[in-house]
């Protein structure tokens, strides 16, 4: 942590950001570096690198990193007329940094067809299905802004399905492993375009920043030599530089303050004591993903705004997408060790745009070939869970001669694909459970589209398909089922040009609110092909570029 | 395949079932609960235990040991298991006594039930072992669904000895964790921290990355 400018909770400050992920982080950045005073409030801890282990009980059972099911519990159901029950139903990082510091790194541009599928495809019964206010093409600059300051690896033009570019990776692919040259060799004998992984992890060395070591701790974990381009080990550290941006972590904002003009006035928060403070701002952006953002604005409703701040539409939280993937897992007659290296060093998109008319139903993906259960999670196989094939005995001889076998000899094939948003697929607030603040809790109400379904049922048939050319030697794919869980939380406050069917406009700016804007997954319109970090950051240089403008011409 | 779960479930569940089993710890205690198995293991006197008694100490390291037994390539036994599970229950693992405490006591009742004249699990031959833990498991896997609802305290015994055994013995020797990374060793997994390619067996001789021509992107893009 860099010595830090500070700021008084009483002191108006340009803007309060809500949340360093993906997106608060290069808000920070931006804002400060454009000379405005920042304070960024952060729910979790402030971590570096010599605070990151390789500890799987400290990160995957202790949730180091991520929310805690304990103290922020969360309920569950599928459609609207049920009761929902109290189970764990989202994971996201809750630290400095956010997600980008536990996430894969996998990071895919969005391609043009994301931004305007509905016009191409027509609308879709029982959804919301619409196109962004803005395109690729408004974006594309801002997808090679943030590949070239926080550093990716990759090649560009290796996949004929790439969208237009401007400019190639700012450093070469990372090195390929033995799953990634098995998916290769596989695909292409199918006539397929395998292509290295453009990961958000150094291959070369950048200033204060190691080169990748392949430990192979990604996934989950804090990246102890900074070669993941997190938010954390990137930007939010140029922001500190600038004198003007203080990041203020434990801070947990429970409500957005507006007075009697319907202007934001400040946040108040508990900090790690759980003291109450309002921190003072002329604007407040909130980048608290697509869980927490929308539940803040709901948490925020008062008299002027009886059903949540920016939400005349009544859609805030609603339209949520989870992004849709069946995996499979294989294991090969020779070691692979994939526990070394990145999670990811082969994907392809070959399945990016299906044509509906074809395969009869809409949405698209990609595949990649991975490998990242830690040694226990893959041992605590449980029944059918962790890295051994179904119906291996839990304990004793047999399982211990599984692991002995099959660790070094398991891959995984993902599939990352197309979520529908449905009106009722939401985040809410539980009428019933509160949290350990005292505040409601989460509530997810999620069903996938029929269509999501059986494009997941398409993306398997893929992969087993693929494992059979590869010559596995064990196969099992997971069911396609409908999900429970969510990772990625996207589309629940989206952006649009009609404050009836959208939350924000194209600047990111509230319909309803001169001075709230939203950055971060809930802003999505659609949900892409299952890796949105890349196109959350791109959005969030575009956003400070459009509050810039705004606040320049003093239209905030 | 009703109970089955994709991968991606086991991970939230993996968080939830398993947190419930580590609740309320804090890292520093368990790296101290797994070098206390280190020290516990090498040391020539016997040493000390925290929770439990030395009765119980062998029961518990009986059924660690028949979780991942002793063959050609060490066990739980050898790992420490025993030890890092006794420092655990003092420490980030407190939430767990109850469970132990209370399945002691059904084990021996257990045992006495199946074979009459012992109640001392450890006294039994492994065949024998291995039908009484085959008991507690088959019952967990009936009531699975009530188990994952349930409060940590009444979290399953065997369940929990297993967790517990398979954390032990698979544990990042670093911070602790396995014994001589005796866990890490069966499972092929090298100990260091820093890999180069190649990395397994099919990446060798990679001979580089070869874009596809000019034509096949072309045929690809149409498609």
């Amino acid at each position: 942590m860099l010595q830090q400018s500070r700021y008084k909770a009483s002191e108006e400050v340009d803007f309060v950001i809500i949340g360093s992920g993906a997106a608060g982080g290069v808000l920070a950045k931006e804002l400060s570096t454009n000379g405005f005073r920042v304070v960024v409030l952060e729910q979790g801890p402030y971590l570096t690198e010599v605070g990151f282990t390789h500890n799987e009980i400290a990160v995957l059972k202790h949730h180091q990193l991520t929310n805690h099911p304990e103290l922020q519990p969360t309920t569950f159901r599928k459609t609207p007329q049920e009761q929902a029950k109290r189970q764990p139903a989202l994971v996201y990082g809750r630290m400095v940094g956010g997600s980008s510091v536990h996430f894969t790194a996998n990071y895919w541009r969005f391609h043009e067809i994301d931004f305007v599928e509905r016009r191409k495809v027509g609308p879709i019964s029982g959804t919301g299905f619409a196109d962004w206010p803005i395109t690729y093409a408004d974006l594309e600059p801002y997808y090679t802004k943030v590949e070239w300051e926080i550093g990716v690896s990759g090649l560009a033009d290796a996949s004929p399905f790439d969208p237009p570019r401007s400019k190639p990776y700012p450093m070469p692919p990372l090195p390929v492993k033995s799953g990634g040259v098995i998916f290769e060799r596989a695909a292409r004998k199918l006539g397929w375009h395998p292509f290295p992984a453009p990961m958000a992890i150094l291959s070369q060395a950048r200033p204060g920043r190691s080169a990748c070591v392949q430990c192979g701790f990604c996934e989950s974990f804090g990246c102890e030599v900074g070669a993941k381009s997190s938010t954390l080990a990137t930007v939010i550290r140029m922001a500190e530089t600038t004198g003007r941006c203080e990041i203020r972590p434990n801070c947990y904002v429970h409500r957005i303050e507006t007075n009697a003009n319907g202007r934001v006035i400040g946040t108040a928060y508990f900090d790690e004591k759980r003291v109450a403070h309002l921190q003072k701002a002329k604007a407040v952006v909130v980048c608290a993903n697509g869980a927490e953002t929308p539940r803040l604005l709901l948490l925020s409703a008062n008299k002027q705004f009886p059903n949540g701040l920016a939400n005349s539409s009544g859609l805030v939280g609603k339209y949520l997408m989870l992004n849709s993937g069946p995996s499979a897992m294989a294991v090969f007659e020779h070691p692979l060790n994939d526990y070394k290296g990145v999670a990811v060093s082969r994907v392809l998109h070959d399945f990016y745009e299906l044509d509906p008319q074809k395969v009869g139903f809409y949405g698209g993906g990609g595949l990649d070939a991975r490998f990242d259960l830690t040694p226990i999670n893959f041992a605590l196989n449980g029944y059918d869970m962790g890295g051994l094939p179904p119906g291996t005995p839990r304990w004793g001889k047999e399982f211990k001669a599984a692991l002995a076998h099959n660790y070094t000899r398991t891959l995984e094939i993902v599939s990352h694909g197309t979520s529908l948003p449905v009106e009722s697929n939401s985040f809410s607030l539980d009428p019933d459970l509160q949290d350990a603040w005292g505040l409601p809790a989460l509530r997810m109400t999620y069903k996938d589209h029929p269509d999501d379904l059986k494009l997941g049922a398409f993306l398997r048939d893929r992969i087993m398909e693929l494992l059979d050319v590869a010559n596995a030697v064990q196969k099992w794919a997971s069911p396609v089922e409908e999900q429970t869980f969510a990772y990625h939380l996207l589309g629940t406050c989206r952006m649009g040009n009609d404050p009836k069917s959208s939350i924000i406009n194209a600047d990111h700016r509230a319909h309803d609110v001169k001075n709230l804007f939203l950055c971060d997954g809930s802003s999505l319109v659609t949900s892409g092909r299952g890796q949105p970090t890349e196109t959350i950051s791109a959005l969030a240089y575009r956003a400070a570029d459009r509050i810039t403008a705004l606040a320049g011409r003093g239209d905030i | 395949m009703s109970e089955s779960v994709s991968r991606r479930r086991f991970l939230a569940q993996g968080a939830a079932g398993v947190s419930a089993v580590w609740v309320s710890a804090h890292w520093p205690a368990l790296m101290a609960a797994a070098q206390h198995a280190h020290q516990a293991a090498k040391s020539a006197t016997p040493p000390k235990f925290a929770f439990f008694s030395a009765d119980e100490a062998k029961e518990i390291d009986a059924i660690t040991s028949r979780i991942i037994p002793t063959d050609e390539t060490p066990g739980a036994h050898e790992a420490g298991v025993l030890y890092f599970i006794d420092h655990g229950l003092t420490t980030f693992a407190v939430d767990d006594q109850k469970t132990y405490r209370e399945g002691l006591p059904e084990l021996r009742l257990r045992v006495a039930e199946m074979f009459p004249g012992t109640s001392k699990f450890s006294e039994l031959t492994p065949e024998q072992q291995d039908e009484v833990l085959h008991s507690f498991d088959d019952q967990n896997q009936r009531g699975r669904q009530r188990r994952l609802r349930t409060s940590p305290g009444a979290q399953n015994f065997f369940e929990t000895v297993r967790q517990h055994t398979v954390a032990g013995f698979l544990i990042a020797p670093d911070y602790g964790g396995n014994q001589d990374g005796a866990g890490w060793k069966v499972i092929g997994r090298e100990h260091e921290y820093m890999f180069q390619p190649p990395f397994g067996y099919y990446d060798k001789g990679y001979p580089g990355w070869e874009v596809a021509s000019k034509e096949e992107m072309k045929e690809a893009e149409k498609k």
